[in-house]
C-alpha cells in the first residue's frame, strides 16, 4: 500500500528526517513510536503533503507521489488525523464531517459514510449541531477521526490520537482505531503512548532523532529490552 | 427628533459604504493574517471604472455596477497572485509593507492615466435623481439606492460563506489551513477566491460613492479606507458579521458628530473609537478572545 524510501526532510538547516525508510502492507496497523522531537509528526506531514522532502520517495500502491499535492493525496486515499486534533472549532460537528468529504461527489456515498460515522461515534451524532470548538478532548478526537474516515481513505494516518485524554478514553480511542482497521482500512498510527500502540499494531517501526532504529512485529517489539527501558518504563 | 432620524438615514448611507469595503479588509484578514492596504485603492478604482461607464460610455447605472464589480475582482485577484502569494511564507511585516507599496502602486498609476484633479460623475437624471419626504426627513433616491444594493451584497455574501462549497472552505482555511489542506481544500484558489469577493464588494462601493458624493479623485480611498479598517476591528477582525455592523456604527458616529456641529472632529472621533476599542476589547465587539486548545 504505503512505502516510504530513504526519506530526508529539512526545516532550514535542521535536518529532521535523514532517510527514514517504511511499508505499510494492505489492511495492517503499523505503528511508528518515538520520543518527543524524533520526527514521527514530520514523517506523516512528509506523507500526506503538507510538508516537502528534501529527498527520497514516497509510493502508494506503486505509483510515485512525492511530487504531489496535498489534494491530489487526499484524492489517492491518503487521509491525515493531525497531531492535536485541528478540527475547525467555529464550525459545527456537522460541517467538519462534510468538510472531510470535501473532494467527494457521490451523495449518497458521502450519505451512508457520515451515518456510518454516527454509529461509530454516537456521542458525535447527538451533538452535530454544536461548535466543534465546544466539545471535549476526547470529541473532538473523534470527530478528528470520523472526519478523515468520510473521504474514505485507503490509509488512515494517526498522529497521537491518545494525547492529552484520560485512560478511559484512550482504550476507547484504541479500540476504534481496531475497529476502523478490521473494516478494511489501513493504518499508521504514530504515538508516544508505546504500550498500547503495540498492541494493536500488527508491526511496529521505532524512530530516533530523524531515523529508524528498530523495526519488527509490534508483539515482539513489546517484549525487546531495548524497548521496554526507552519506551515502557522499564 | 426628524433631526435625530435624518442623522440616521445619512448615517446608514455611509455607514453602508464603510461597511462594504471593511468586508473586504476583514475576509483577506481573516484567510492570510494580512491588513490589505491595497483594500481602499481597488475602492477607489471601483469609483473610477464606475465614472468612465457612466460619464464616458453612458451606461446605466446597474451595468456600471456590475462592470466596476468586475474589474476591481479581476484587480484584486491580479494583486493577490502577483503581489501577495510570493510572499505566503515570508514575515508578516514584509506582506504589510508590500500591501502599502502596492496602495501607492495605484494610487500614482492612477494620477498618472486620470491625473490627480477632481472627477465628477454625471449628474443624475429620472428615477435616481428623486428624492423623498416622510415628514420632515429628506430621502435621496440614492440613499434608498446605497442601502438596497448593500444589503443584497451582504446577503448573497451571508449565502455565499454560509452554504456554498467555497464558503466553507472559504471557512475552514481561514481557521486552519493545514487542516483544510489535509480535507483537499485548494488553499490558493480559496485565497485568490477571498480576494475576488472582497474586491467585487470594494468596486460596488467605489460606484455607490461616486453616485452618492460626486465626486472622485485617486486618494480617495485613503481616508474612508482607514475608516473602514476600524469599522472591520470594531467589530472583530475577521468576523464577517463584525465588519458589517462596525461599518455602520463608525458611518452613524460619523454623521452624528458632523450634525452636532464638530465636523472638524468627525475624523479624530473615529480614530479615538478605534484606540478605545483596542484597549476596552482588543478582539472586537463580536470577537471572542482566543484560547489555545491543544
Ligand atoms: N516547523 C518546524 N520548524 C523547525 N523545526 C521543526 C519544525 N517542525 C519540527 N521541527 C523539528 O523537527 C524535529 C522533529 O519534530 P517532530 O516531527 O515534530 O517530532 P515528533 O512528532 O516525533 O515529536 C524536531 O527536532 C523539531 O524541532
Ligand atoms: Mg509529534
Amino acid at each position: 500500500m504505503l512505502e516510504v524510501r530513504n526519506l530526508h526532510v529539512h526545516f532550514g538547516v535542521i535536518h529532521a528526517l535523514k532517510g527514514i525508510s517504511l511499508t505499510v502492507n494492505d489492511g495492517e496497523i503499523v505503528t511508528l513510536i518515538g520520543a518527543n522531537g524524533a520526527g514521527k509528526t514530520t514523517t506523516l506531514r512528509t506523507i500526506s503533503g503538507l510538508k516537502k522532502p528534501t529527498g527520497g520517495e514516497i509510493i502508494l500502491d506503486g505509483v510515485d507521489i512525492t511530487n504531489t499535492s496535498a489534494q491530489e493525496r487526499v484524492k489517492m486515499g491518503i487521509s491525515h488525523v493531525p497531531e492535536g486534533r485541528r478540527v475547525f472549532s467555529n464550525m459545527t460537528v456537522l460541517e467538519n464531517l462534510e468538510l472531510g468529504a470535501y473532494l467527494r461527489k457521490d451523495k449518497e456515498g458521502i450519505a451512508k459514510d457520515l451515518k456510518k460515522v454516527f454509529d461509530l461515534f454516537p456521542v458525535l451524532a447527538d451533538r452535530r449541531k454544536q461548535l466543534a470548538g465546544t466539545l471535549s478532548g476526547g470529541e473532538q478526537q473523534m470527530l478528528a477521526i470520523g472526519r478523515a474516515l468520510m473521504s474514505r481513505p485507503k490509509i488512515l494516518l494517526l498522529d497521537e490520537p491518545s494525547m492529552g485524554l484520560a485512560p478511559l478514553l484512550v482504550q476507547e480511542i484504541f479500540n476504534i482505531i481496531k475497529d476502523v482497521n478490521s473494516n478494511g482500512t489501513t493504518v499508521l498510527l504514530v504515538e508516544q503512548n508505546a504500550r498500547m500502540a503495540l498492541q494493536i499494531a500488527h508491526r511496529a517501526y521505532v524512530i530516533e532523532t530523524g531515523r529508524i532504529v528498530l523495526a519488527g512485529p509490534g508483539a515482539e517489539l513489546m517484549e525487546s529490552e531495548e524497548i521496554k527501558k526507552a519506551y515502557l518504563g522499564g | 427628533m426628524e433631526q435625530l432620524l435624518q442623522q440616521i438615514v445619512n448615517g446608514i448611507s455611509l455607514g453602508s459604504i464603510y461597511a462594504l469595503i471593511a468586508l473586504g479588509y476583514t475576509m483577506v484578514y481573516g484567510i492570510i493574517k494580512l491588513i490589505n492596504f491595497a483594500h481602499c485603492d481597488i475602492y477607489m478604482i471601483g469609483a473610477y471604472v464606475g465614472y468612465v461607464c457612466m460619464a464616458k460610455l453612458g451606461l446605466g447605472f446597474v451595468p456600471s455596477l456590475l462592470v466596476s464589480m468586475l474589474v476591481c475582482t479581476l484587480l484584486g485577484v491580479a494583486i493577490e497572485k502577483i503581489a501577495y502569494k510570493p510572499l505566503r511564507n515570508a514575515t508578516r511585516i514584509a506582506a504589510l509593507i508590500t500591501a502599502i507599496g502596492v496602495s501607492l502602486f495605484l494610487e500614482y498609476t492612477t494620477m498618472f492615466f486620470a491625473t490627480a484633479n477632481v472627477r465628477t460623475y454625471p449628474p443624475m437624471t429620472g428615477f435616481m435623481a428623486k428624492t423623498f419626504k416622510l415628514g420632515d426627513v429628506v430621502i435621496s433616491a440614492q440613499q434608498i439606492l446605497i442601502a438596497i444594493i448593500t444589503i443584497i451584497l451582504m446577503v448573497l455574501l451571508q449565502l455565499i460563506v454560509k452554504k456554498t462549497r467555497i464558503g466553507k472552505a472559504m471557512r475552514a482555511v481561514s481557521l486552519d489551513k493545514d487542516a483544510a489542506e489535509l480535507m483537499g481544500i485548494n488553499v490558493d484558489s480559496t485565497i485568490s477566491f477571498t480576494f475576488a469577493l472582497g474586491s467585487a464588494l470594494a468596486g460596488a462601493a467605489g460606484i455607490l460613492v461616486g453616485v452618492y458624493y460626486n465626486s472622485i479623485n485617486p486618494l480617495m480611498g485613503v481616508l474612508p479606507g482607514l475608516k473602514a479598517f476600524v469599522a472591520a476591528v470594531f467589530g472583530g477582525i475577521g468576523i464577517i458579521p463584525g465588519a458589517m455592523l462596525g461599518g455602520y456604527v463608525i458611518g452613524i458616529v460619523e454623521v452624528f458628530v458632523a450634525g452636532l456641529g464638530y465636523s472638524m472632529y468627525r475624523d479624530a472621533v473615529v480614530f479615538a473609537i478605534l484606540i478605545l476599542i483596542l484597549i476596552v476589547r482588543p478582539a472586537g465587539l463580536l470577537g471572542k478572545n482566543t484560547r489555545e486548545k491543544v
